[in-house]
């Protein structure tokens, strides 16, 4: 743990009570802010220099200013200036600079010889990674080499990456983790309107009367956007319902809780959509001017075997046809489904039929990581389509993200099998901007997407791939049904690299470890959940021989004779990068700000059209891209977004009688995804020091179980034992259990399953069997 | 020689009078959260005897509902 030069001891250990306090208050009460305090407790010294920067962790993007003193990094504070935030900032913000000063930091490149890693320079191990995708290119095609990346990547490090694989190598093996959490979101949105990423922005929290939170948990996953929420009902007469399988902090926040039965969401968002037309609370001239109504095929499967292929066949309907359909989905027929009561149903359907409130839907994991997660994005759509509540100050479906760039860099840059930076590989002419801007023969960019994440580690244990670059992720935490993917990178004949800052179990994998510069180590930029770009520079020195994941690529290329396409200059080339990235999306649908414009203001929203932000997309009255009157939903050829006819489907494995509970996995407000980062803050990994499952009170009284016994939980995919959790922080619903997974001495994933959203291939951790025995 | 944290709950209504009643002990820092009825203490004591006539103090003040301590430590 790092001292400041400049505050003695006892400061600072008074600093450190203040911060368990404080972390043990956001505990406890859900947007806790003590906005003057963050201010108060930093050290004080006319030597600190203030430089702004997105915050590292989640994807609410809060604008941060972070103290500099001799060379290191001793403060942060949220920035006043940012529009995201305020000033504000969660625990795991203000801790976030502890993160960079962990004992074990890996200062050193490492590789495995003979089974023991060894010592060795930068300049050797990038030399052995280049020759070893050489040979395996040689021996086994260019799809047998692969890159697996973040949501934590920054822009350039994306940018690169895709640059490398998709246009010099001639691979679509890109894949990222955010996969596994904010694929649903982009197909909801492109089925939807055919253009990714919400089409409002934080501000719509200021204008809202209603907020239904969909599987969201907010108070924990997005702290600082659920204060702006309970700000606001401070203020205003504002609603906040949740809805959800869990009570959580959230649930105890709320005006409304409401639990349903896992996977039941499909029916109760059909059931709001029944009652809307059943009521006339149709927005029947937006309607007939802005949508249309389409089918998709049903029993879509779950992706459980090898190989699995889907493909959607969408087909127009008529309005007509679509009533008749929701009428398998009145709220008496969809209240014994799940479990939510009748009153329920048509209490929130009131609020989303009311003309006179506008209303906010806001989700994440819940609704992503989902068997049907495309179809849940769609129907949440409906709902808002079906009133014309969109796309205007307070009237906003808003699909959160998790990572702080996972819409910055995944989806905007495109580091997906399918996606290119402009547009789809499958696309000629998307394909032909790319290889004109990457200065590469157009052939070079393979039509055919080839694998994505889940299917990507499948290929690793077939033997498919055989050589993995893992970037800014710990996918031997996160993978679903982990054991068959940890045995798989460790087979004969293949060979893994793996860029981090910490020891992990994916290093431990890896065949060299490459030591990456972390966050402010190096410069780069941010894309938060809405469309906002946010700079930051090198403030500080990475340790040993770190280097950023942009400049490892850019090393590597070079070394595989890219020199032409990789010519960019140490001292500039984040900037030349973002220069000619931002060539990609030129224009009034997606345009970027300059990068001295990033440099000055606390991010930017795009589309950034004539030194303005784009706040609300679609709506002509803000939006410059718009050519028609009212909305244009520009994405779809005719300007239309679409209503889509997705019924409810179960989950792929469901609570039967060896198996009776579902499982449900999470995150926790003190720890960043993995933990890799977070558990090495003390005060963090103090106030939450190793994962549990929590229990219903009621199942938990029944089977004998306290708080702190051992519990076994058991599925098709192995056991695990774990300590349990009752009437603590979260109550699931009775027959129900909840594990977090940020404890690599607990690997819940061991036992979850690998099933996924068919047209997203993004996986459901939120439900599969269980069995549940004290130990 | 010790310092600690703890959450301090005021009455309804009582959070300014009970920032007031903490602030006045010399030994101790108070820091309000700004949006619910909650207030961070920290005290920073020379010796055993101090930090119990403090917590005395502390305790009898007619405003604090509840007081749970979070962390200590010795310096
Ligand atoms: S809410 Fe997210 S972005 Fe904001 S300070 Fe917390 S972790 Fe960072």
């Amino acid at each position: 743990m790092y001292t400041s030069v400049l505050t003695d001891r006892r400061s600072f250990i008074k600093k450190m009570a203040m911060l368990s306090a404080m972390t043990a208050a956001a505990t406890m009460f859900p947007g806790i802010l003590f906005a003057e305090e963050q201010e108060r407790g930093l050290p004080k010294s006319k030597g600190l220099d203030w430089k702004k920067a997105p915050c590292r962790f989640c994807g609410v993007g809060c604008g941060v200013l972070v103290g500099i003193e001799n060379g290191k990094a001793v403060a942060v504070k949220g920035d006043p200036r940012s529009p995201v935030n305020k000033g504000l900032c969660c625990v795991k913000g203000y801790h976030s600079v502890i993160a960079i000063y962990g004992k074990d930091r890996l200062t050193k490149p490492l590789i495995k010889k003979n089974g023991k890693y060894v010592e060795t320079s930068m300049k050797e191990a990038l030399d052995l990674i280049a020759s070893k995708m050489k040979e395996t290119i040689k021996d086994h095609g260019k799809d047998a080499v692969s890159i697996y990346g973040s949501g934590q990547w920054t822009i350039p490090d994306g940018y690169v990456a895709s640059k490398l694989f998709k246009g010099c190598i001639g691979t679509n093996n890109v894949e990222a983790n955010a996969r596994l959490c904010m694929a649903s979101a982009v197909t909801g949105f492109m089925t939807s309107f055919g253009m990714d990423e919400p089409m409002g922005c934080y501000e719509d929290i200021d204008y809202a009367d209603v907020f239904v939170l969909w599987g969201n948990n907010m108070a924990e996953m997005h702290p600082v956007l659920f204060s702006r929420l309970l700000d606001q009902r401070s203020k205003r007469n504002v609603k906040i319902i949740d809805l959800a399988t869990r009570t959580t902090r959230t649930s105890k926040a709320s005006d409304r809780s409401i639990i349903f039965e896992p996977q039941t969401d499909l029916a109760i968002a059909n059931a709001i959509c029944y009652e809307i037309i059943k009521n006339g609370w149709v927005n029947k001239s937006f309607v007939e001017k802005h949508c249309n109504f389409n089918k998709g095929l049903t029993n879509i499967g779950y992706g459980l075997e090898d190989k699995f292929k889907f493909k959607d066949k969408p087909q127009k309907i008529s309005f007509d046809a679509y009533k008749k359909f929701l009428e398998d989905y009145t709220p008496e027929k969809v209240s014994k489904l799940s479990g939510v009561s009748v009153r329920d149903i048509k209490y929130m359907a009131s609020y989303y039929g009311d003309p006179n409130k506008k209303i906010m839907s806001l989700w994440c994991m819940g609704i992503n990581q989902h068997t049907r997660g495309t179809w849940m994005n769609n129907l949440v759509y409906n709902i808002h389509l079906l009133t014309g509540k969109i796309s205007e100050p307070g009237n906003s479906p808003f699909s959160l993200t998790g990572q702080p760039s996972a819409c910055g860099t995944v989806r905007e840059v495109g580091t997906l099998t399918h996606k290119l930076p402009y547009g789809v590989v499958m696309n000629k002419k998307h394909r032909e901007i790319a290889a004109k801007i990457w200065d590469v023969p157009v052939e070079n960019i393979s039509p055919k997407p080839t694998y994505h994440t889940v299917e990507m580690f499948r290929a690793l244990d077939r033997g498919d791939i055989r050589f993995m670059w893992i970037q800014v992720t710990n996918p031997m935490v996160t993978m679903p049904k982990l054991k068959r993917y940890r045995d798989a990178a460790k087979k004969e004949g293949r060979f893994i690299v793996v860029s981090d800052i910490y020891p992990t179990p994916t290093t431990d994998i890896a065949d060299v470890i490459l030591p990456a510069a972390m966050w402010i180590e190096r410069e780069g930029m941010y894309g938060n959940s809405e469309r906002r770009t946010q700079y930051f520079e090198q403030m500080i020195e990475p340790p040993g021989e770190a280097m950023s994941d942009t400049w490892q690529l850019i090393e590597v290329a070079k070394r595989l004779g890219y020199e032409k396409q990789f010519y960019y200059k140490k001292e500039t080339h984040i900037e030349e990068i973002y220069n000619e990235y931002t060539k990609f999306h030129k224009g009034k649908k997606h345009g970027m700000a300059p990068l001295e414009v990033l440099k000055k203001e606390s991010g930017v929203i795009w589309p950034y059209v004539d030194g303005k932000s784009t706040q609300w997309r679609f709506n002509a009255k803000y939006d410059p891209a718009t050519t028609k009157e009212g909305f244009d939903f520009y994405g779809k050829p005719d300007g239309k977004a679409i209503i889509w006819q997705r019924p409810y489907e179960p989950a792929a494995e469901e609570p039967d009688n060896e198996y009776p509970y579902w499982l449900n996995t999470g995150r926790v407000i003190e720890h960043w995804h993995s933990g890799s980062m977070t558990r090495r803050i003390p005060v963090l990994h103090k106030a939450m020091p190793f994962a549990y499952v929590e229990l219903n009170p009621e199942d938990a009284k029944r089977m004998k179980i306290k708080t702190g016994d051992k519990v076994k939980l058991t599925t098709r995919r192995g056991n695990i034992v774990l300590p349990a959790s009752v009437n603590e922080r979260g109550i699931p619903a009775p027959m129900q259990v909840f594990v977090p997974f940020f404890d690599e001495n607990f690997l819940i994933n061991d036992i979850t399953l690998d099933s996924f959203c068919p047209i997203s291939k993004e996986p459901d951790y939120k439900k599969c069997a269980v069995k549940i025995e004290k130990v | 020689m010790s310092i600690k944290s703890y959450l301090a709950h005021p009455y309804q209504g009582k959070k300014n009078e009970l920032i007031k009643a903490l602030s006045s002990i010399k030994q101790c820092e108070v820091v309000p959260a700004k949006n619910k009825n909650l207030l961070i203490l920290i005290t920073d004591t020379k010796d055993n005897l101090e930090e119990d006539s403090i917590k005395e103090k502390i305790e009898a003040i007619e405003s604090l509902k509840l007081l749970a301590m979070v962390s200590g430590f010795n310096t």
